[in-house]
């Protein structure tokens, strides 16, 4: 288990309060100057030797993002945008973030942007987290009043301002482009790639986008240096995470822990086990909604990194922990989240907009024993298509549940559901998604 | 995407009250000048409020004028995100989220409450017309499942008993106070804490 000495969020449950003098105390601030004036190369470099990789989902090595900024700024103003929409399913780790440790994200935004030649920083909070956005408010107004931000921040010479942006309810605004078309006032539709927004961003100048718990361990990396964070962890899967245990749990928590925990360990130590035994799991969503469930099997042994998770075909995703056990139905769970994707598609791409509803009307066919044995190819089939065939990784992430279901749950299916083929008996069944295959036209 | 219904009633007109005007204008002066259009959402929230909660059509028309935006984007922007009410709801808005993980730990039973003491269906006034309610997908705080938002205040820990009280405080007028119905602390595990030990009773 990782030291208390070693986690970088200890105020994590506001046990030592939210406020600026804090954590000042808690050493927040404390040589941010001499930080910068060791220049933007060598930031840029510490950051990329301690393997830091994005906590937004992606895992991109956030070093070699920050690298990607145009060196010399030019007509065009650079941006920094953090990345507080946290609305993947299983996932709110960034919510303590922003209410209880605000002064590290501001402190990581100030260096970042600095690093990247930014003036301006955005920080867009998802439009529910009213009280977190007020929050974080007050703490960037406390930064301001001890010149901490502003201009000539912390007496470097460099000025930045920071500003909330409020979404409102939308899922796909957390993925970055559609963040920033709704930074500029539109829908949030997500952009087609490339350009990459590090060359062509917020209003067509160079922006970075990272997610808050990445900015926030910033300031504690190149404090304690690069090699502190490189050496917790694995090789390429360094430093600390905060894990979301939800669901069948005793203990549901958020937890700060070492990359490559066993994820058994994070289950049994800090979420109290799951309720009715460790032989009562199901299943576990490693890490959000978007990442496919590992069966219990896997789960025994599986530890909790990017690149093991891959291994497993699986993701870290968020970090988000969600504990299935066996009092629940398994198909039901995947069809509950097959329908949040059915809700937050934005309609840009039609595998995407019509896959997701395929996905949901099926699963819950399936859950409800109306599938049939064909079907379950067939429902794969769909999120074959999906899958690769569209503007914004949404796709993948709603397809990827449903493939971890079929690849870990198909007998379940199976058991559940007709051998005949509901077509053969010509049922004219009005939702059915093969409804087609009856009529003569189309035969 | 979600399906918005307009309201059939629509007020004549709408402005910002000066305070609100105030705040409209701090907004925009976040934006670079020529990209005014930035301020959008913030400014159809100062609408919302300022109108019990949803926005009229006079609403969505002032703010492009202020703006100087074409109408029709700003009422794509309400129509896009969820967050816009674009006919009432109650003075209580209550939102439960019923997403996976807030499902496994009883979601389903919130549901039933509000249906059994609000209304029948979403998106429904209460009898004594001061509270609605709402299916909603993952807010954000799954530690905390399950739980509901009521107008900008999260509840948490919920249990059946809890959120019938909670909600019949509601339709007696009072808003109870927000946070975990155990009095849990924040999203620390409540058994068995093994982290953080040094601030624990601090
Ligand atoms: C559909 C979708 C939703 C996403 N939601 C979030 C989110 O809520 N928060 C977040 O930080 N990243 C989210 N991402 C990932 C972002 O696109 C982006 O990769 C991330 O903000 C980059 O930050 P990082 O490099 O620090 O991880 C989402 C991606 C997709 C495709
Ligand atoms: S994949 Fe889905 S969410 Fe992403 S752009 Fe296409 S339709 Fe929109
Ligand atoms: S699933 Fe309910 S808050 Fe996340």
């Amino acid at each position: 288990m990782l030291k208390d000495e070693d986690r970088i969020f200890k105020n994590l449950y506001n046990d030592l309060g939210w406020d600026i003098d804090s954590a000042i105390n808690r050493g927040d601030w404390i040589h941010t100057k001499d930080l910068i004036s060791k220049g933007k190369e060598w930031i840029i470099k510490e950051i990329k030797d301690s393997e830091l990789r994005g906590r937004g989902g992606a895992g991109f090595p956030t070093g070699l993002k920050l690298s990607f900024a145009p060196k010399n700024v030019s007509t065009r103003p650079h941006y920094l945008v953090i990345n507080a929409d946290e609305s993947e399913p299983g996932t709110c780790k960034d919510r303590d973030i922003l209410r209880f440790e605000a002064q590290k994200l501001i402190e990581g935004c100030l260096i970042t942007s600095y690093a990247i030649g930014a003036h301006t920083c955005y920080i867009y909070i998802r439009g529910e987290y009213v009280r977190e956005g007020q929050r974080l408010q007050e703490a960037i107004t406390q930064a301001y009043n001890k010149k901490f931000i502003g201009k000539n921040a912390c007496d470097s010479g460099w000025d930045l301002d920071i500003h909330i942006h409020y979404g409102a309810g939308a899922y796909i605004c957390g993925e970055e482009t559609a963040l920033l078309e709704s930074l500029e006032g539109k829908k949030g539709l997500p952009r087609l790639k490339p350009p990459f927004p590090a060359l062509v961003g917020l209003y067509g100048c160079p922006t970075i986008v990272n997610n808050v718990e990445t900015i926030a361990v910033v300031p504690t990396i190149l404090k304690r240096g690069a090699k502190w964070f490189a050496s917790l962890g694995k090789p390429k899967n360094t430093g600390t995470k905060i894990f979301c245990i939800s669901g069948d749990v005793n203990s549901p928590c958020n937890v700060e822990e070492e990359m490559g925990i066993p994820l058994k360990d994070l289950i049994e130590k800090h979420g109290g086990g799951v309720i009715g035994g460790w032989n009562n799991l199901q299943a576990v969503i490693p890490g959000g909604s978007s990442m496919p469930l590992l069966p219990k099997s896997i789960c025994e042994t599986i530890t909790m990194d990017f690149d093991s998770l891959i291994k497993a075909k699986s993701g870290l995703g968020t970090a988000g922990v969600v504990v299935i056990n066996k009092d629940h139905d398994i198909i039901k769970c995947i069809a509950r989240i097959a329908k949040f994707y059915k809700h937050e598609s934005c309609g840009q791409c039609t595998p995407c907009r019509e896959g997701c509803g395929w996905m949901w009307r099926m699963l819950e066919r399936m859950a409800d024993g109306e599938g049939t044995h064909k079907e379950i190819d067939l429902l794969y089939d769909v999120t074959k298509q999906i899958e690769g065939h569209t503007i914004c990784a949404f796709g993948e992430g709603s397809a990827w549940p449903v493939q971890g279901l079929i690849r870990h749950f198909r007998k379940e299916i199976e058991k559940r559901s007709h051998e005949e083929p509901l077509v053969k008996k010509k049922s004219n069944i009005p939702y059915l998604i093969d409804q087609h295959i009856l009529e003569k036209d189309n035969a | 995407m979600s399906i918005k219904k307009l309201s059939k009633i629509q007020p004549q007109s709408f402005e910002f009250s000066k305070d609100n005007l105030q705040k409209a204008e701090e907004e925009i002066k976040k934006y670079p000048k020529d990209r005014k259009a930035s301020a959008v959402m913030a400014l159809l929230y100062l609408a919302q409020n300022q109108n019990d909660n949803w926005i009229p059509l006079a609403g969505i028309k002032y703010v492009a004028n202020l703006l100087g935006i074409p109408y029709i984007q700003v009422y794509e922007v309400t129509t896009f995100y969820s967050m816009f009410n674009l006919s009432p709801v109650g003075k209580y808005f209550v939102q439960v989220c019923t997403t996976t993980p807030c499902m496994l730990r009883g979601a389903k039973k919130i549901v039933d409450v509000c249906k059994k003491h609000i209304s029948k269906n979403q998106n429904e006034l209460s009898e004594n017309k001061t509270c609605s309610w709402v299916e909603v997908e993952c807010l954000g705080a799954c530690a905390n499942a399950p739980m509901m938002q009521i107008n900008q205040d999260y509840f948490e820990d919920l249990d059946e008993n809890k959120t019938e009280e909670i909600v019949q405080s509601l339709l007696k007028g009072k808003l109870p106070a927000p946070g975990s119905a155990r009095n849990r602390k924040s999203t620390a595990p409540e058994k068995e804490r093994k982290t953080l030990l040094q601030g624990k009773n601090a």
